[in-house]
């Protein structure tokens, strides 16, 4: 969708909201912008299509995800297996669905934990400063310096590879970049003249920091818990790929992408690893799209 | 000025300094001193200009008498019911009482409002602070508070980005009358407005006055603004007051060097009439460095060698009336008496 015509239709919600034909207009103002938004309807019908299929993923597949049939291993697509099967006979359909609920709740999880921690802080410090901001940004420096393979690695060695202790590792890795998105976003905010004003009427510091100051921020957090989610994902399919992440008895989008280490399966059996490639890919695009969506209906100066 | 003055605000050698940091270890290696040593009183229902050069110090005045700023030494002695009490010394909680009595104006009226906010949500947490609870009331409250600066009171559920900056400024005003203060400082508050606007907004202030018996501390950079709308005027250079007098007196019998040359600039509408332009050499000093002695004293074109190390006092002249002419210059008496 054109940038033009996307401004066409910002132009006329905030038409029908200056002539009262709307009701309530301070509530559902960003919901009307996003739903004028193609892209990011189409990203949240992929996300919600795809979270639904592995949520309910029984119900769309007569198969478990780890019941070996030797007989049939390596089976190209047929009727009775949508996908195929791997090298074990397991149906790549069912573990496609099954993988997603972990990859999904790895992901989402761990990038809204993430930014749980990150934002709260970075939103509080960067707006407070001083000792406690000084002291929380040395601490982010230190986390974003250590490389996180050998965190997760002495993880694994010591707690035991699990998929809790991934997400662990991933939120304790990943709270740092969000702390110094959100705290850069209140260091600028912070100056500008009506949070002087505010602070002019005694509001408290934490009222003014998360109320009146995170909104003007909320739109680059979206977009970083969304570009997260993805990198998450992705993370995971690595770390697992390296035997460093899910156990492999668990099937996850990564776990399933091991296989394709394989030089035979990657050149001859292309529906072990394409369909869940494109899985991956589709619903990392879905959640891009979603934080471009929710980014441009948080942004207040984008209508009129 | 009258026997029996109403001070509203004593303002006693007040000092707001601000560190300069260097290096690594952000060691302080010297200090902005934006305010300098000022002295001033404001009374009750007077308008007070202050005015001087950008980076005179006039803006951290003002915050520092609303504890914007914490002033780094000295006393704002604020007149409340129950006698003067120094709001320098409050700690955040004792300034809540003060802070309902106190408000201020912004100058850039695109950054004073939320864009994130509506109207209403703008002015929602301040009035819930001061008591007013229920959402019914507080949506009545900011009605009547747009109608007082002459907007419909229906533009509370819009956001700030629908407005025009003179609409916006009027917006600031309307929330700055929101808790009902009694002194209000207008920290440049017309003058990224357009000369229409701001005749309108100059209004405006100047209505609200005389329905609420308002105090202003109007600071600004443009001479003629604050002709119009002072009764008293403070002129500031390097975080001190140079000279302060009734407008009438300062325009009339301007006595400081650095005032004489700032009234000098003010354009004229009249070709007929000649005006000798007095340019002042140089810049202002740093305020990191400032010079010793008189603060004017490198660019006064009547330096002598006692200005260079002396630093004068504001000092009090009587007047032909019943006024006092502050000035802080050495010279002072014999600018009064026309010798010079």
């Amino acid at each position: 969708m054109g940038t033009r015509a996307l401004q066409k239709k910002m132009d006329q919600i905030l038409y029908r909201e200056q002539h009262g034909l709307l009701k309530s207009s301070n509530k559902s103002r960003a919901l009307r912008k996003i739903l004028a938004n193609k892209l990011a309807i189409i990203g949240l019908v992929l996300f919600v299509a795809i979270t639904i299929l592995c949520v309910f993923a029984p119900l769309f597949t007569p198969y478990q995800p780890n019941s070996i049939d030797l007989r049939n291993r390596l089976a190209p697509p047929t009727f009775g297996h949508l996908l195929g099967t791997d090298q074990i006979g397991r149906d790549i359909w069912t573990r496609i669905l099954f993988g997603g609920r972990i990859s999904i709740f790895v992901g989402l999880g761990s990038a809204l934990g993430a930014a749980l921690i990150g934002v709260s802080l970075g939103t509080y410090a960067g707006y407070r400063g001083g000792l406690l901001d000084a002291t929380v940004m040395k601490i982010s420096e230190i986390m974003m310096s250590f490389p996180q393979i050998i965190l997760v690695s002495i993880l694994v060695t010591i707690v035991g590879q699990n998929l809790w202790n991934l997400m662990y590792i991933f939120i304790l890795t990943g709270w740092s970049s969000m702390y110094r998105m959100a705290r850069s976003q209140m260091l600028s905010i912070r100056e500008q003249e009506y949070i002087q004003a505010l602070r002019a009427f005694g509001i408290s510091k934490a009222i003014i920091a998360f109320k009146h100051m995170l909104p003007n921020a909320i739109g680059p957090i979206f977009v970083n818990i969304t570009l997260s989610t993805a990198m998450f994902i992705l993370q995971e399919a690595a770390l697992s790929f390296l035997g460093l992440g899910v156990p492999l008895d668990q099937p996850t989008w990564g776990n399933i992408l091991n296989v394709a280490q394989d030089l035979t399966i990657l050149r001859e059996s292309w529906w072990v690893w394409l369909p869940v490639g494109v899985a991956i890919t589709v619903f990392v695009l879905a959640i891009n799209f979603i934080g471009d969506g929710l980014r441009d209906a948080a942004d207040p100066t984008l209508i009129g | 000025m009258e026997k029996n003055k109403d001070i509203l605000v004593r303002i006693s050698n007040l000092r707001t300094y601000f560190p300069v940091k260097k290096g690594v270890f952000r060691r302080t290696v010297g200090q902005v001193k934006a305010v300098d040593g000022v002295d001033l009183e404001i009374i009750r229902g007077e308008t007070l200009g202050v005015v001087g050069e950008s980076g005179c110090g006039k803006t951290t005045l003002g915050k520092s008498i609303i504890q914007l700023c914490k002033p780094t030494s000295g006393k704002v002695l604020y007149a409340f019911p129950d006698g003067e009490k120094d709001l320098a010394a409050m700690n955040d909680k004792a300034l809540d009482v003060a802070r309902k009595r106190l408000q201020i104006v912004f100058q850039d009226p695109y950054s004073s409002l939320n864009p994130a906010f509506t109207i209403f949500g703008s002015f929602s947490d301040p009035l819930k602070k001061f008591g007013i609870k229920s959402r019914t009331d507080r949506e009545a409250a900011v009605g009547r508070l747009l109608e007082a600066v002459n907007l419909p009171k229906d533009y509370m559920t819009r956001y700030p980005n629908e407005f025009s900056g003179g609409q916006r400024q009027r917006i600031g005003i309307a929330r700055a009358l929101s808790v009902d203060p009694e002194l209000i400082v207008c920290d440049e508050a017309v003058s990224a407005l357009d000369v229409s606007i701001r005749a309108q907004v100059l209004k405006l202030f100047k209505e609200l006055q005389a329905e609420r018996g308002l105090t202003y501390l109007f600071i600004t950079h443009d001479l003629s603004v604050v002709e119009y709308i002072s009764d008293r005027i403070a002129v500031m250079y390097l975080g001190k007051v140079v000279e302060l007098a009734e407008t009438q007196e300062l325009f009339r019998n301007t006595v400081h060097p650095y005032t004489k040359a700032l009234l000098s600039a003010i354009p004229i509408a009249d070709l007929a009439q000649k005006k000798k332009r007095i340019p002042l050499q140089g810049d202002v000093p740093s305020p990191v460095n400032p010079p010793a002695g008189c603060p004017f004293h490198p660019r006064c074109t009547y330096c002598q060698p006692i200005c260079r190390t002396e630093v004068p006092k504001l000092t009090a002249y009587p007047t032909g009336g019943t006024a006092e002419h502050h000035v802080a210059c050495h010279f002072a008496l014999d600018f009064l008496g026309g010798t010079r």
